[in-house]
This record gives C-alpha cells, structure tokens and sequence, in this order.
C-alpha cells in the first residue's frame, strides 16, 4: 500500500468517524423519543466490543491458554469494578507471566 | 473563571490520558505489525480518536479492502458516539455556536463521555476543551510510541501487549453485563454469532468489519425490539 492509498483509507475512516460524532451534535437539539432507536443505541456498544473480542483474544496471542487466562483476569476485575487501565494492565500481564512460565518452565 | 475551568478540565483528563497512553501504544504496536508505518499508524490516532474503530480499520487498510465496508464498519462500530453526542449536546451551554459544537464533537469518546456527562450541569466551554486536550495527546503519544519503539521490546511482551485493548473492552462490557440481565443476554447473543461466523466453514470467507456489523445489529436489534428500555434507564 502506497502513501496516496493510505491517504485515502485514513480520509475515510477519520471521515465517517467525525460525521457519526459531528451529525447528531448539530441536528439533536432536542432528545430522543423513539423507544426502538434509544434501546437499540443502548445496547450496541456492547454487542459490538464483545463481538470483537470474542473470539478474536484467543488466537491475539501464541498459546491460546495465556489468552484464557488473560481474558479471565479481565473478566475477574472488570467485575470488581476496577478501572479501565487496571484491567488492561492486568490482562497483559497474565497473558505475559503465562506465556513465560509455557516457554521456560514447561 | 474560564482559566481555571480550563485547568479543571485539563486535571480530569489526566486519568484519561493515562489510560489511552497504555492502549495506544499496543495500538501502535499492532498497526507496525499489520504492515503500516509508524507515520501512518500516529495519523490515524490523530485524526481518528476510536479504539474499536481504529483496531477494525487498520487490517481493512492493511489488506486493501473494501472502501465500503471501512466505512460501514467505522460507522456501526461508533455509532454509540452518536447517542453520546446526543446526550452531550444537552450539557453545552449557550455559547457553544455550530463552529464550537463541530470542533468538540471531533472528541467524543466513552470516556471523556463518561466524564463529561457526569458532570453538574453545564460546565463552560473551557472545561470541555481542557477535558478533551489532554487525552488527545495521550492517545497520540502512545500510538507513536508503541508504533516506533515497540520492536525494541521482547516479542513476548508484545504479545501480551496485544490484549491490552481487549482487556479495556471487558471492562466496558462486563459490569453493565453484571447488573443488567438484558444487557447480558445481548452480549452473549452476540459472542453466539461472532463464533458462528469463525467457526462455521462457510462463513469464516465473511470479511472481519462485516461479521461486527451484523452480529452487533441483529443482537442489538433482537433486544432493542424485545427488550426496549424502560422509562427510567434512559439517562
């Protein structure tokens, strides 16, 4: 992929992310009424990560054990509550410390 | 007054900052790996500012995919900001003119919604703005780094990098799924159908920005018609 192309997939990406953000903000004035459209607004971010995450993390890293044990510290602290950050963090880290007891250890 | 609403703003985006620092950089990392350069994966985190929609972006470009579905992808993956921008829009007080309200609505994004939204009443414009810069250059930052200095680290701690921002998805997800049985029933709707599609032989040739599109609509159109909100879960 040449420099113009790449032009031209950011143009579109950064475009339609701006006008998804940008349309609303200037023709809402008023709220929402329609009970379908604010319900299925509701639910979308969520159906959306997840489907983005399962199953994509299992096969994110080498052994799909350290992506398991990744996912379930997440899931672990995301029902403590804890921050965006921490999870992450800590995702990462269960993935590394699996990945390295896999490869030295075992 | 308006200074220090600017400085308050800057103070409450630092969390932020932080949080999109981590996320960026496994997002740099990913796009070198994906076959971009360092250039183009730091402007793609100026100009974009979406983490999901950014992950799904780039191995449309990297592949030179279908211009369509970048667009339709990039649309349905942040089509909550359209609900934020709503719902942001009632917070902005009466200096905010058109020119205002294009610029910060370049910055919507869960997080800075979440601050934003759960403020009291309508903070001035300054806050927003002070709000909004910080994590900016958080996220631009971490994209650069991660893009350009990334390969210097152990290739397994890049791999553990690289579950960075699905952990950040978890935490989105998960405790709304907790205390919402709806929300949790949707999710796993979709998760179903997101594993159809990976599984399934004749469905895995299904590109990746179209299986997010039709798993998260149908789920999310299963249960906005059976299970609408109520009256008070609008907010």
């Amino acid at each position: 992929m040449n420099f113009n192309t790449f032009l031209i997939y950011l143009l579109v990406t950064a475009g339609t992310t701006y006008l998804v953000r940008v349309i609303p903000m200037l023709l809402v004035k008023k709220e929402i009424t329609n009970r379908f459209i604010i319900s299925f607004l509701y639910y979308m971010p969520y159906a959306v990560l997840s489907v983005m995450t399962i199953p994509a993390i299992f096969t994110a890293t080498n052994y799909v054990i350290s992506a398991v044990v990744g996912f379930a510290v997440a899931v672990f602290l995301a029902l403590k509550n804890k921050s965006l950050t921490t999870v992450a963090i800590a995702a990462c880290l269960g993935v590394l410390f699996t990945e390295l007891i896999i490869t030295y250890l075992i | 007054m308006h200074s220090s609403a600017f400085k308050r703003g800057i103070k409450d985006g630092i969390p932020i900052c932080l949080g999109y620092l981590s996320v960026s950089f496994a997002f740099g990392i990913f796009c070198i790996e994906q076959g971009l350069t360092v250039l183009e994966a730091l402007l793609i985190s100026m100009t974009c500012v979406t983490s999901a929609g950014q992950l799904a972006a780039v191995p449309i470009m990297a592949s030179c995919g279908s211009l369509i579905e970048l667009a339709l992808a990039q649309v349905i993956i942040n089509l909550r900001y359209s609900l934020m921008s709503i719902t942001l829009s009632q917070k902005l007080d009466e200096s905010f003119n058109t020119r205002r309200r294009a610029a910060i609505s370049f910055m919507v994004t869960d997080e800075i919604f979440g601050v934003a939204s759960s403020q009291d009443g309508k903070p001035p414009k300054e806050y927003f703005y002070g709000l909004m810069l910080t994590p900016w250059f958080g996220w631009a930052a971490g994209t650069l780094i991660g893009a350009a200095a990334g390969n210097i680290l152990p290739p397994v701690v890049i791999t553990a990098l690289a579950v960075a921002i699905y952990g950040m998805f978890v935490a989105i997800v998960v405790p709304p799924a907790r205390d919402n049985r709806n929300v949790l029933y949707c999710v796993l709707l979709a998760i179903a159908l997101s594993c159809i599609f990976s599984f399934v032989p004749f469905l895995k040739v299904v590109q990746s920005g179209f299986v997010i599109i039709i798993c998260s609509v149908i789920a999310s159109a299963i249960f906005a018609y059976f299970k609408p909100l109520g009256e008070g879960e609008r907010s």
